[in-house]
């Protein structure tokens, strides 16, 4: 067990160090007009530029930047934003934001779970039937039209048959109904077509057959061999789900005015506010390899195959 | 068991039977069929009418936007100055309307059509091809592993949408900035999935036995290999057609994709987007388009997975 945990981390860790290499590399190509403020950009002369420039470390050689960067880092301290919040800590905009997008993601989970992992068993117990052409339909329905689209339809079609708020407010919960639809509509097609595929799959093989020979009952079959085999693929990645609602919806967000962390960068991109785009895309970078390794360490739990108990070496 | 019905050999009337005669040269027949991989295929991708007809309308579709451009006397950018012309519902003469400055939306569509076709298309070449390459010669040498599993890591760790913004930011917005950003963020992806392909190829039973009875490998390739895996590649292709003509909308949407005044179908929806609460044909008509596409080009690509799969023959 603690080897297999300690190579699994060693990769985490390798993965975010690289992870940084690239993003701080990438963000080397991007103007320098994103270190100031509109005002400064506009006020300053091309030599108190270079010289707040120099100030702030950015042109340093990249080596040095990026030590002084990673000893921040390890002092907690990500930095502040310079346009987007001006002078603000990105600590605590992260903060301020998080709440939100946690709150309606985990929401969003669960309803897609509750519905998506019975969808999946649903289509494969009636392969071929209603409930599978049905589930079908809704998959490709919802897997090739553009998601933009299909929120946007609901944004305004549900708002409008069903009186609901077409924004989003914390202190009104009823607010929080499209959103969280708009959230789940696909992770649950993404667990009804998976599940699905691999019951389907799991069902057809040798020992299955054989159990069925040797008469056991069939919801046996079902629950100790076929879904305890099938549920592993969709486990491995639900810490990564649940880490990643950090990063919020972007698109949904926008549209229901969530004040999450889901437009935050594409904004700060767009501000060209270089320090916080640096950190958020390591946040969700380091976020998502975390999420990896939890789903590493969940499989060992929940796949029969996999036993982490030391053996005698 | 049951003996009662072995039928007794001596009462069946001899001449039922012939002697078969001996010939040298038929020797060789006994293991031999007609049976064509691609003709099995296709004759099973055709089957069904779902796919004869969406095939037969995406052909009319490509066709037509090719064509359209090049008769058409209506321009698609043409702004027109008069209100009159503004906001016109569907007519004879403006087959979808205008938008908010009279340009003709069934012209801007057909033009949105093709860049987003073209666009789509090159990001489905480059990106499966160069995910096949890699991914052979991934599968093949195994030493690459490590290097390639850090690039993987790296890659798909950082949700898409951040490299893809990040790439067509620091770029100036042209067709190739898109491209090479949906292929830079797509390949690793391909690459791993075709080197899993090809290894579990290499190991499948019937590829054992091949080389157990000393086919040769050039054979092997040929015959077994590649047209598994040309396959894989069609309906990888038919699938990222979707999924890059969604990328391009969701670009569009948060302002990095084409610039405004270039027909895209992404472009397209999102002014529509703007407009659809007053004039909601601006928006329903390059939409349906776009839906049309991408919901073909995946029942395509879906059905072809199936259709090539030789369980599924005929």
């Amino acid at each position: 067990m603690g080897r297999y945990l300690l190579s699994k981390l060693g990769q985490a860790i390798v993965t975010i160090i690289l992870v940084m290499l690239v993003v701080f590399t990438l963000l080397r190509f991007m103007p320098t007009a994103g270190y100031f403020t509109k005002e400064q950009w506009k006020d300053m002369t091309d030599t108190e530029k270079t010289a707040y420039l120099r100030n702030m470390g950015v042109l340093e050689p990249m080596p040095v930047q990026l030590k002084n960067f990673v000893v921040n880092l390890f002092h907690g301290d990500l930095g502040r934003s310079i346009t987007l919040y001006p002078n603000s800590p990105i600590n605590g905009i992260l903060a301020e934001k998080i709440p939100y997008s946690l709150l309606l993601n985990i929401i969003s989970w669960f309803i897609s779970a509750a519905i998506g992992l019975p969808l999946g068993v649903a289509m494969a117990r009636s392969k071929g039937g209603l409930p599978d052409k049905l589930g079908t339909v809704y998959v490709v329905i919802i897997r090739a039209v553009p998601s933009i689209i299909i929120h946007f339809f609901i944004q305004v079609f549900f708002s409008k048959w069903f009186g609901l708020p077409m924004l989003f407010y914390m202190e009104d919960p009823i607010s929080w109904i499209l959103p969280t639809i708009s959230m789940s509509i696909g992770s649950i097609a993404g667990y009804g077509v998976w599940l699905r595929r691999y019951i389907v799959d799991e069902e057809n093989k040798e020992y299955i057959k054989f159990a069925r020979v040797k008469g056991l009952p069939q919801k046996y079959i079902m629950w100790r061999h076929v879904f305890r085999n099938a549920i592993v693929p969709i486990a491995i990645n639900i810490p990564s789900d649940f880490l990643m609602m950090l990063s919020g919806s972007l698109v949904i967000e926008s549209m229901y005015s969530i004040p999450g962390t889901g437009g935050l960068l594409i904004k700060s991109i767009k501000a060209m506010d270089n320090p916080m785009v640096q950190v958020l895309v390591l946040v969700y970078g380091a976020l998502s390899v975390f999420g990896v390794f939890l789903g590493d360490i969940l499989v060992s739990f929940v796949d029969p195959r996999i036993k982490l108990v030391d053996s005698n070496d | 068991m049951d003996t009662n019905k072995t039928p007794e050999l001596d009462q069946l009337p001899q001449d039922l039977f012939t002697q078969a005669e001996f010939h040298e040269e038929q020797l060789e027949d006994t293991g031999f069929s007609n049976y064509s991989y691609w003709r099995s295929t296709i004759r099973t991708f055709f089957k069904s009418h779902t796919v004869k007809i969406i095939v037969a309308l995406v052909a009319l579709m490509a066709a037509y936007t090719i064509i359209y451009p090049m008769v058409t006397d209506l321009d698609p950018y043409t702004v027109s100055l008069s209100a009159r012309d503004w906001n016109q519902p569907p007519s004879a003469e403006h087959l979808f309307g205008t938008d908010g400055v009279g340009r003709d939306i069934w012209a801007r569509v057909w033009f949105g059509t093709r860049t987003s076709l073209l666009l789509s298309i090159a990001v489905a070449v480059f990106q499966v091809g160069l995910g096949v390459i890699i991914g052979a010669l991934w599968g093949f040498y195994r030493k690459l592993d490590t290097v390639m599993f850090a690039i993987y890591n790296t890659l798909t760790n950082v949700p898409s949408t951040i490299y893809l913004v990040l790439i067509a930011y620091i770029m100036k917005p042209s067709i190739f900035t898109i491209i090479i950003a949906l292929v830079a963020t797509g390949w690793i992806s391909e690459a791993r999935w075709f080197r899993s392909r090809i290894l579990a190829l290499r190991e499948v039973d019937y590829n054992i036995a091949s080389i157990c009875l000393k086919t040769p490998t050039r054979r092997i390739i040929t015959k077994n290999v590649i047209p598994h895996l040309v396959s894989l590649i069609i309906m990888d292709a038919a699938l990222t057609i979707p999924s890059s003509i969604g990328s391009e909308v969701f670009l569009s949407y948060i302002g990095v994709g084409l610039p405004a005044d270039i027909c895209t179908l992404g472009n397209l929806v999102n002014q529509g987007r703007s407009a659809f609460l007053v004039y909601p044909f601006q928006m329903i008509c390059p939409t349906l388009i776009l839906c049309f596409i991408t919901v073909s080009f995946y029942i395509i690509g879906n059905k072809f997975a199936d259709a090539s799969d030789p369980k599924n023959h005929l």
